[in-house]
């Protein structure tokens, strides 16, 4: 198969109100800064991949709304509903079609302008649920109280990784929220919806990134050092939540076998050197690891504890902040593949880790993960 | 950013998207709720094929790919598999229900799937995974979801 390497990557800072700029204005910083990232031109891209959902921009066909802030104009431009990995997934086929040698990916949200709530309330079924009243918070209180009783994971592990990640996004500047704060902190801040206190919850958040994939032919063609995507893969679960086991995540431990597999990776405990994980609760780092193989069942609590996955740890896992110090929905990600792609080439500046020739980025779609996306990117071709 | 946005501050505009929904709920939904409403029962669809009992009842079994289907009544009792409290009054709560809220993933006796619904006559701090409840039918039922109140504890 074709080979694909990301080129190029451009991220503007995570904030909780950017007011001063539309969502096209922080299309144009995001693909100005990949495009500069790349040593590229606007010209140098031949098509383009927005991602957007329509419901958190509040207008249909969202997606066109930032293509002339994209450099879309004259070119094909299509778009992408839901994270900014799977923008980036299509992205790759693209340009492994053979019709295309580079696109430009970008994603962006304005969570501080709208209602989260109401928009995740209604991607419940709505003539069996919705009206019920549930939202993406209550969903993953769920989720989060069905994997605490199967693993006896405890509120302090889970408290442990919003200290973690809040104190990693001092070394990011593009991060929202960076915290000094202790377990006790989490445990005492304002109960959400139990479980989830309101320090166990990713903030609301505004930003865009933009990442620009290449054609193995092309992508030793400009200045910048590429990043090799050595496996990916999605897959989801069933729709309602009563169908799934909520304590585990299915589809993610399927796609990480496939993103393995395709990348060569027999052992990925000790194969991967840093992950950016989808931590929009502090319970889900933790789930996702064991669903990925990244920690045995029911262990990643304990290994946490052990310092396991800090940056100077066996696996640095969201040493750029995470999710839990700025969310910016859909455009998240890419701001976690622009973070491993840093790491790999060496220039994550504050947090970058010691050895990072092998990342892992992983992307979210659905209520409490029902879909998954997750990227093997390599030093390596 | 360039100096001549300098001493602007950015204007802020109120706006929303209304767009009234009609969800025509389909065969099997409709016969679904039709049963609740009329006759206080609360039944799924089963699958031919793998002999699965899937509640929400589905026209379709989406392990088999098959509509090799037939309807079934399930129990009233059922047993607690996760549950959510939310304590902030979330927008998306709706008006008559005050927090806390709690809501629970109850596998029906006879169902291999489980049903989103509220739990209700209990404290927070005492509901518990693997309790048992049973359904509490609403006294004004219009065939939809909230024809069931409320699932509460089995004394």
């Amino acid at each position: 198969m074709d080979r694909a390497a990301i080129i190029g990557v451009g991220m503007t800072k995570i904030e909780k109100r950017k007011i001063s700029q539309t969502f096209a204005d922080m299309a144009w910083e995001a693909v100005n800064k990949a495009l500069t990232d790349a040593g590229m031109t606007i010209d140098d891209i031949d098509n383009v991949v927005t991602t957007s959902s329509d419901f958190w921009d509040g207008r249909t066909i969202s997606c066109m709304a930032v293509g002339d802030a994209s450099g879309a104009a004259h070119k094909n431009i299509s778009c992408v509903e839901g994270d900014g990995a799977y923008g980036a997934f299509y992205g790759m086929m693209r340009v492994l079609s053979g019709s295309y040698k580079t696109t430009l990916v970008t994603g962006h949200t304005k969570g501080s302008e709208s209602v989260s709530s109401l928009i995740t309330n209604a991607a419940f079924d709505p003539i069996y649920e919705r009206s019920l009243g549930m939202d993406m918070i209550t969903a993953c209180a769920m989720q989060a109280r069905s994997y605490m009783h199967r693993t006896k994971t405890t509120a302090q592990q889970m408290a442990l990784v919003s200290v973690k990640n809040h104190g990693n996004a001092f070394k990011n500047p593009l991060s929202q929220l960076p915290l000094k704060i202790a377990v006790q902190d989490v445990l005492q801040s304002e109960m959400i919806a139990d479980p989830l206190h309101k320090l166990d919850c990713s903030p609301v958040s505004d930003g865009c990134a933009a990442v620009i994939i290449a054609h193995e032919s092309v992508a030793e063609k400009f200045k910048q050092q590429p990043v090799w995507i050595k496996g990916v893969s999605f897959c989801a679960d069933s729709f309602f939540f009563g169908d799934r086991d909520l304590s585990h995540a299915r589809s993610l431990a399927e796609a990480a076998k496939k993103a393995y597999a395709m990348a060569g990776i027999r052992d990925p405990k000790k194969e991967i050197d840093v992950a950016e994980l989808y931590d929009a609760f502090t319970y889900q780092e933790l789930l996702w690891l064991e669903e990925m193989g990244l920690a045995d069942d029911a262990t990643a609590g304990k290994l946490l504890e052990k310092g396991e996955f800090n940056i100077d740890g066996r696996l640095p896992v969201n040493a750029s902040g995470g999710l839990l110090s700025g969310h910016p929905v859909i455009a998240a990600g890419l701001y976690s593949m622009g973070a491993v792609v840093r790491q790999i080439r060496g220039d994550a500046g504050g947090f970058q880790v010691k050895k990072a020739k092998t990342g892992l980025v992983h992307g979210v779609n659905g209520l409490g993960g029902q879909s998954h996306c997750v990227f093997i990117l390599d030093k390596d071709k | 950013m360039s100096d001549q946005f300098q001493g602007i501050e950015p204007m802020v505009y109120q706006s929303q998207i209304n767009v009234p929904y009609s969800w025509w709920a389909g065969d099997t939904a409709t016969r679904f709720f039709v049963t609740l409403r009329d006759e206080k029962k609360i039944t799924a669809t089963k699958c031919g094929d793998c002999g699965k009992v899937l509640l929400p009842p589905r026209k379709i079994c989406p392990r088999c790919f098959t509509e090799n289907m037939e309807w079934v009544k399930v129990s009233d009792e059922g047993t607690v598999l996760s549950f959510a409290v939310a304590r902030r009054p979330f927008a998306a709560i709706p008006a008559d229900k005050k927090v806390p809220v709690i809501w629970g993933l109850i596998q029906l006796d006879g169902a291999d799937t489980a049903l989103l619904h509220y739990l209700d006559g209990l404290r927070p701090e005492d509901v518990s995974i693997g309790m048992r409840v049973t359904a509490v039918y609403s006294e004004a039922r219009k065939g939809t979801i909230r024809d069931i109140s409320h699932f509460k504890p089995v004394k």
